[in-house]
């Protein structure tokens, strides 16, 4: 288990004109661990995510890369940590193949012209080492393949650049069971393979199966962040529904308990 | 790592080496999934052809093969253009009359102003860089759909045109390197050079990426194919070039008429480049990627408006080199050069060469096979001595035809998800 989290947020505010989206949320993730993200609709899910990867600028708080202070201000930046986000909506090119999409906007060059053998051998290589052995050809048109195909396809995009965080904006949303078996898997093996993964979801079932630690956002606050092993689903559940489950949640500490916390006197009522 | 070590399969060796049998079987499978590719056009190509052959038979002498070539190069060259804008499912109604446009500058600077050919081609290409690049901004920054945009340039170019020819009256064009273009022909043997080069280069492309390809151990077609192909191209260049180089003067004494016209080198050339920049480049790429979804490119970091941008000043500019071509045939530039169906023709070209109007399909070719079977339509009709009505209502429905076959194939497409 790794001590110092590879990415860390503290203090995080963001609002939208008259509208607090994110207070004070303080988050971690680690390197070798899935830590899921979740929450009820508008709890801040995608604009947390959207701040992590560049997109929105932050109101305040602090971004702590590897121990170290750092600021990003635009997807680039993100990129240049090794931030990547997969996003729910695949960002894919249906016209396009298998590897012109995971080199979409960073093709490798010799010269002017674009270096196929190259990106093909590297996008074989990166697919192989996710030990992904469904797609027929690497130079089959995305629109051929199926969910789970794409999914996997955007997720192995991701993890093309040596990025070191990969942030999945519910991957198994639009899924079959066995298409979101196999991805899921995919899941896991990133961080196997020493991957901070940061998975957002709905879905407890595929929560408890691949994450090492949940976030849970409640009306953009943070409520508690602690490791799956410690928690049972029922008490997710009341987290993203009410906010607070037993000593967890609001009124477990200023809205983070990564050790349970005791109990303070005065909850935050003003969230409802 | 622990998982990586077990299998070191990449997907690519999964799938055993093609064979021939394999590859056709591919290539049907996709035509049947709905990538028709150019097949409607090489089956509407012979098909024409064998009809106006049957009913004409003048159609099959060696003087009209190279009238085909000279009637479809202007179209050729703005559906080349226009190719670029259609990947971006975007339209250029204008296409048409911006050729005029840059027809009439070409003519003012060379005849009315009397400066070489080189100053008036390059003031005319330059003409048609600026108009592309006032749609595209306007399209891509304004945020004015394109069809409006360049219907509102379609009437304006109109005007231009009449302004530019003070009200109706023609400019000839009498230098000799313009009118070379379209009504000068390549000598037989510069000929023969010109098909060895263009057949030797190919062989040469085609099997270097083979050999490349085969020594990284990636996936190839089979080398049975690769020589298909480089013979195919061989056969069709020698005899095409074996009949341009037939005598087709009347009296051969008086003037000898023999070779290609000097219009199919350059077009040839256009291709060729045209062809490089959409596969072989970064740019053509991105172009690919905003036509198929926009919001991707956007995230993977691709400067949407300026390809956007980019693709209408090179339909413009190559609506230009349509201009010059059409002006050098004409050899003079009348308030209707550019007018009437010529944008229907381009736009019908490139559809009937297999470019989608939904955006993100097509190739060059497209616009070259395409070309070919609205300049063999032009030309039959003109032999079958239809009235213009009937010309009309037939170009009309070879359009619709066009359009429907894509819509369809397309719909197909998305029900067997091949594309």
């Amino acid at each position: 288990m790794s001590a110092t989290p590879l990415l860390e947020l503290r203090g995080i505010d963001k609002s939208f004109g008259p509208v607090q989206v994110l207070r004070d949320v303080a988050f971690a993730a680690y390197p070798g661990e899935v830590t899921a993200l979740v929450g009820d609709n508008g709890a801040g899910k995608s604009t947390l995510v959207k701040c992590i990867s560049g997109i929105y600028p932050t109101d305040a708080g602090e971004f702590l890369f590897d121990g170290a202070p750092v600021t990003i201000n635009s997807p680039r930046d993100a990129a240049s940590y090794g931030i990547e986000v997969v996003y729910q909506d695949l960002a894919l090119c249906d016209n396009l193949d298998i590897v012109q999409n995971m080199f979409l906007g960073r093709e490798k060059r010799s010269g002017i012209v674009l270096d196929e053998p190259t990106m093909e051998q590297m996008a074989a290589e990166t697919l192989a080492g996710l030990s992904v052995r469904t797609v027929k050809s690497l130079r089959q048109h995305v629109s051929s393949l199926s969910g789970g195909q794409r999914q996997t396809v955007a997720i192995a995009k991701a993890v093309l650049w040596n990025s070191k965080l990969v942030i999945l904006d519910e991957p198994t949303a639009a899924l079959g069971v066995a298409q979101t078996a196999q991805v899921l898997e995919l899941v896991r093996r990133l961080a196997d393979n020493g991957l901070a993964v940061v998975l957002i979801s709905h879905n407890m079932n595929d929560v408890f199966a691949v994450s090492d630690r949940i976030a849970a956002l409640y009306l953009g606050q943070m409520v508690a962040q602690v490791k799956t092993t410690d928690i049972t689903h029922a008490q997710v559940v009341e987290l993203i529904t009410a906010g607070r489950s037993g000593g967890l949640g609001l009124g477990g500490g200023n809205g983070q308990s990564d050790n349970g916390g005791e109990p303070a006197a005065s909850t935050p009522g003003a969230v409802r | 790592m622990t998982t990586t070590t077990v299998r070191q399969e990449g997907p690519a060796s999964v799938t055993p080496p093609p064979t021939v049998g394999s590859y056709v079987r591919n290539y049907l499978a996709r035509v049947r999934g709905g990538d028709l590719g150019s097949l409607p056009a090489v089956t509407g190509l012979l098909v024409l052809c064998l009809v106006f052959a049957i009913v004409r038979p003048v159609f099959f002498s060696a003087a009209n093969f190279a009238n085909l070539f000279t009637q479809g190069a202007a179209v050729t060259a703005i559906a080349m253009g226009l190719i670029f804008v259609l990947l971006l499912g975007e339209i250029d109604l204008s296409a048409g009359f911006a050729s005029g446009v840059c027809a009439a500058i070409l003519a003012n600077v060379a005849t009315v102003l009397g400066y070489p050919w080189y100053v008036a081609v390059a003031a005319a290409l330059f003409t048609g860089m600026v108009i592309g690049l006032t749609l595209g901004v306007l399209v891509a920054k304004v945020g004015i759909p394109s069809f409006v945009v360049t219907l509102a340039g379609f009437l304006a170019f109109q005007g231009v045109v009449l302004l530019l020819m003070e009200e109706g009256t023609n400019i000839s064009i009498r230098d000799e390197t313009i009118i070379a273009i379209e009504n000068r022909w390549v000598p037989p043997l510069i000929g023969w050079v010109l098909v060895a080069v263009a057949v030797g280069g190919y062989a040469a492309a085609q099997l270097l990426r083979h050999r490349n390809r085969t020594a990284r151990g990636l996936v190839t077609d089979p080398i049975m194919v690769v020589f298909g192909r480089i013979a195919a191209l061989a056969v069709i260049l020698g005899i095409a070039v074996y009949v341009l180089n037939q005598e087709r003067s009347i009296n051969p004494l008086i003037s000898s008429n023999k070779g290609m016209p000097i219009v199919v080198p350059i077009l040839a050339v256009l291709l060729v480049f045209w062809t490089f920049v959409l596969s072989r480049t970064a740019y053509g790429r991105h172009l690919y990627a905003v036509g198929g979804n926009r919001e991707a490119a956007r995230r993977a970091g691709i400067n949407v408006d300026k390809i956007r941008i980019s693709a209408f000043v090179i339909c413009s500019a190559m609506a230009a080199v349509g201009g010059i071509i059409a002006a050098s045939r004409d050899r003079s530039v009348d308030p209707n050069t550019g007018g009437s169906n010529v944008l229907l023709y381009a736009v019908g070209a490139a559809v009937i060469g297999g470019t989608s109007l939904f955006g993100g399909k097509g190739r060059i070719i497209d616009a070259v096979l395409g070309g070919a079977v609205v300049a063999v339509i032009i030309n039959g009709m003109g032999l079958m001595g239809y009235s213009s009505g009937v010309k009309y209502v037939l170009t009309g429905l070879v359009l619709l035809l066009a359009a429907g076959v894509d819509a369809l194939s397309r719909r197909r497409s998305a029900a067997t998800g091949t594309r």
